[in-house]
């Protein structure tokens, strides 16, 4: 048997690195990919407890989290293509018009 | 270390090691192409976990669209110079020392987790019997009716977003 | 297996929503485009007339499982919600016009973003209470890009995304942990099982506050969560701004309360001291970085910054009382802010911005009332008295002494002693400066409308306080 808290350990591994993606990467599309590994990280605690606590609200909330990632990356991209017609970078730190 | 450990050890290990490529990698392409590989690890990982349909729709929503809508707007967008520039930021240190402090603080706390509540209704034979789709569609649409509708406006803002932020423009 | 649900209780979200709905369609038949304005202001009317009669006719209760409730709680901040969302469809109506923004799609994703606001007040479920804010969050991105053309909101846009989806994996995996504690995503019955868990797996349930209070201190805008405040307000469009100051605002610490009062009551103690320093710090820096802004917008980002920590102090003592303060503090500071934000727009003409400091010199020349009442909702900010300002902070800082937070009080009073200047150094340019141009200043007639309800409120509200505070009482009790 697979102890629970190993999932979760693995579950807050993967958070952890996609924080780490998120707060160094200079180009916008791996912040938002590292974004994406945060949140597949939660959705493997959730189906984790969800089969160790025998209840089926894990799964379900899986199935919006992913419903809810699509729709956010639709938009996300929406807007990063938006901005790239304006301004033809994609690295986070030439966003500078707005001071601060 | 029994089969389902060594199993285990190989996603977990497979896990970690694809999402450190995918947020290493300097060309974005490449990057998706491992984060591919990583929802398929994922996917994996479900089935372990006794949730085919979510492994199913991971495959399908995840890697066949979310993904593939990735890599659209990434050949869109023609990046060239990807070469000559920096992977990290000026201050990636601070970044390191973030999540290094998340890995030290969560680790300890999170192994002692065991299980507190009451088991719940829907064990693995349970599951099993009526199957699993079955299972997760009667829980959706009775249990669940509410966030089902209100992730149906989710999808149509979106739809808007997308539309009124990439139309071209109207004379 | 089926209950019989009652959808009755579901009826104010569900018309705003067919509202929403209807004005998407209707903007592709009708010319005029000020008619679905209207339209959408006509479904937040009959909207909060269905809440407070079913309200008043003691229809509250829970529905869908204990997925989502009407009560006392969630109609105060709806009223917030429906004050905000109908004076912004007001004042947009000429803005729009002028930046030429799609209107269809403008008015349908306000109006969807209230119903997520709406569905956020209500909620009584951890799965309910995510699916609000990504719905309200959606579309706040969107509005906040939704001109194209501008380089300032293309980039406002990016970062409230990134920061506001980065905020949601945090509340997500807070919700993972108290979901893997306690079996259940409830709110009530999530308080029930860690009432009988008892100290055991204590570390673990701090863990999840400690990643709640971050995801809430994202969007409420606390230090140090704040980056991304100053420049999406200053990138988006003005009337977008003037919303998200105010209506996602209160629906954050609608959430925060709901979460951190009912379901992680057992804990108040160390969540009380988790917020303690993020409040004084919020305040010092809104107010100290606030001194240097010279466009509007980012001063009154700073501002809203600086007002978030003043409304968290009341999360301290704990109690319903000091609650009842903060969301007086709140509806007083968003009727406020809405009229300073509703003065803004109307400085935005053909070929000048109006978001510089500069552009208010001599305003008390060009246009007295306007002048005027922008002092107003200016002395209201700073607190003070006898306008509508200084009695919430008067409430909130009474309940915070008396819970013993003596010292964070003086503080607090310090930092709005300071904050009076950058207040006022608006007052000083309209009355004491020359005009730079002599161009006329038109106000439309929603926009008077709007400057009339709000300064007459924050007058009244000032002189009447009590009437507001009891109001709150008795929404929190049921």
């Amino acid at each position: 048997m697979v102890p629970l808290s190993w999932y979760i350990v693995l579950s807050a591994v993967l958070f952890s690195i996609g924080v780490f993606g998120f707060l160094v990467r200079r180009n916008l599309i791996m912040i938002f990919l590292s974004m994406e590994l945060m949140l597949n990280s939660v959705n493997i605690s959730f189906v984790a407890f969800s089969h160790y606590l025998q209840s089926m609200t894990g799964q379900v909330m899986v199935f919006f989290v992913i419903t809810v990632a699509a729709a956010e990356a639709a938009i996300g991209l929406a807007i990063l293509i938006v901005f790239y017609k304006n301004n033809p970078t994609l690295n986070s730190d030439e966003i500078n018009l707005l001071k601060g | 270390m029994t089969l389902p450990q060594i199993f285990f050890a190989y996603f977990a290990v497979a896990l970690t090691g694809l999402s450190l490529l995918v947020v290493t990698r300097r060309n974005p392409v490449h990057g998706v192409m491992w984060m591919l590989i990583l929802f398929i690890h994922v996917a994996g990982l479900y089935l372990f976990l006794n949730a085919e349909f979510l492994a199913a729709i991971q495959i399908i929503v995840y890697a066949g669209a979310i993904l593939v809508l990735y890599l659209f707007v990434v050949m869109l967008l023609n990046l060239k110079k990807i070469e000559k520039e920096r992977k990290f930021q000026h201050i990636w240190i601070v970044g390191l020392l973030v999540s290094v402090a998340f890995l030290t603080l969560l680790i300890p706390l999170l192994g002692k987790f065991s299980v507190y509540p009451p088991p719940g209704e829907y064990s693995v034979e349970r599951i099993n019997s009526e199957g699993q789709i079955m299972t997760v569609g009667r829980v959706l649409y009775t249990k669940f009716l509410l966030p089902f509708e209100i992730a149906s406006l989710i999808l149509l803002v979106s739809i808007i977003g997308a539309v009124v932020l990439s139309k071209r423009k109207l004379n | 297996m089926f209950e019989t649900i009652n959808m009755k209780i579901l009826l104010p979200e569900l018309i705003l929503i067919c509202t929403g709905l209807a004005v998407i369609l209707l903007d592709l038949v009708l010319r005029k485009k000020e008619t679905v304005a209207f339209i959408g202001v006509a479904g937040a009317l009959l909207s909060a007339y269905y809440n407070f009669s079913l309200m008043s006719l003691g229809w509250s209760g829970a529905v869908f499982q204990n997925m989502f409730v009407l009560d006392g709680y969630s109609s105060f901040f709806k009223l917030i919600f429906y004050i905000s969302l109908i004076i912004t469809i007001f004042i947009s109506l000429n803005y729009i016009k002028t930046e030429r923004v799609s209107s269809g799609e403008y008015y349908s994703l306000l109006l969807f973003s209230a119903s997520g606001m709406m569905i956020m007040a209500g909620a009584a479920d951890f799965m309910v209470l995510y699916l609000g804010i990504e719905l309200m969050s959606l579309s706040l991105y969107i509005l906040a890009g939704i001109m194209r053309e501008r380089r300032t909101s293309n980039e406002a846009a990016i970062k409230y995304f990134f920061l506001g989806a980065f905020s949601s994996a945090f509340l997500l995996f807070g919700i993972s942990l108290t979901y893997g504690l306690t079996g259940t995503t409830s709110i009530i019955e999530v308080a029930e099982a860690l009432n009988r868990l008892g100290p055991a797996g204590r570390n673990i349930t701090l863990i999840a506050v400690i990643f709640f209070v971050t995801a809430f201190g994202f969007k409420v805008a606390l230090v140090p969560f704040h980056m991304w405040a100053p420049d999406v307000y200053e990138g988006a469009p003005t009337s977008v701004t003037a919303f998200m100051s105010t209506g996602p605002k209160a629906a954050a610490f609608a959430v925060m309360g709901r979460v951190l009062f009912y379901a992680f009551g057992a804990l108040q103690l160390q969540w009380s001291a988790i917020i303690e320093p993020l409040s004084i710090v919020t305040i010092a820096v809104g107010s100290i970085l606030a001194l240097s802004q010279t466009n509007i917008k980012r001063m009154l980002a700073y501002s809203a910054i600086a007002h978030a920590g003043y409304a968290s102090i009341g999360f301290l003592p704990g109690t319903q009382e000091a609650f009842a303060a903060m969301i007086n503090y709140l509806m007083i500071y968003i009727i406020v802010n809405l009229g300073a934000f509703a003065v803004v727009v109307i400085m935005r003409r053909e070929g000048i911005m109006g978001e510089e400091l500069s552009d208010y010199s001599g305003l008390a020349k060009k246009n007295p009332l306007v002048a005027f009442l922008m002092l107003i909702f200016m002395f209201s900010l700073t607190g003070i008295p006898p306008l509508a300002g200084f009695i919430g902070k008067f409430y909130i800082f009474m309940g915070a002494v008396e819970a013993g937070y003596t010292k964070l009080v003086i503080a607090a009073v310090i930092f709005s002693a300071v904050s009076a200047f950058f207040y006022l150094r608006v007052v000083v340019y309209m009355y004491m400066k020359e005009a730079a141009e002599p161009s006329v200043l038109i106000v439309p007639h929603s926009v008077k409308l709007v400057l009339a309800f709000t300064s007459i409120m924050a007058i009244l509200l000032g002189i009447f306080p009590s009437v507001l505070l009891d109001f709150a009482r008795a929404s929190l009790l049921g």
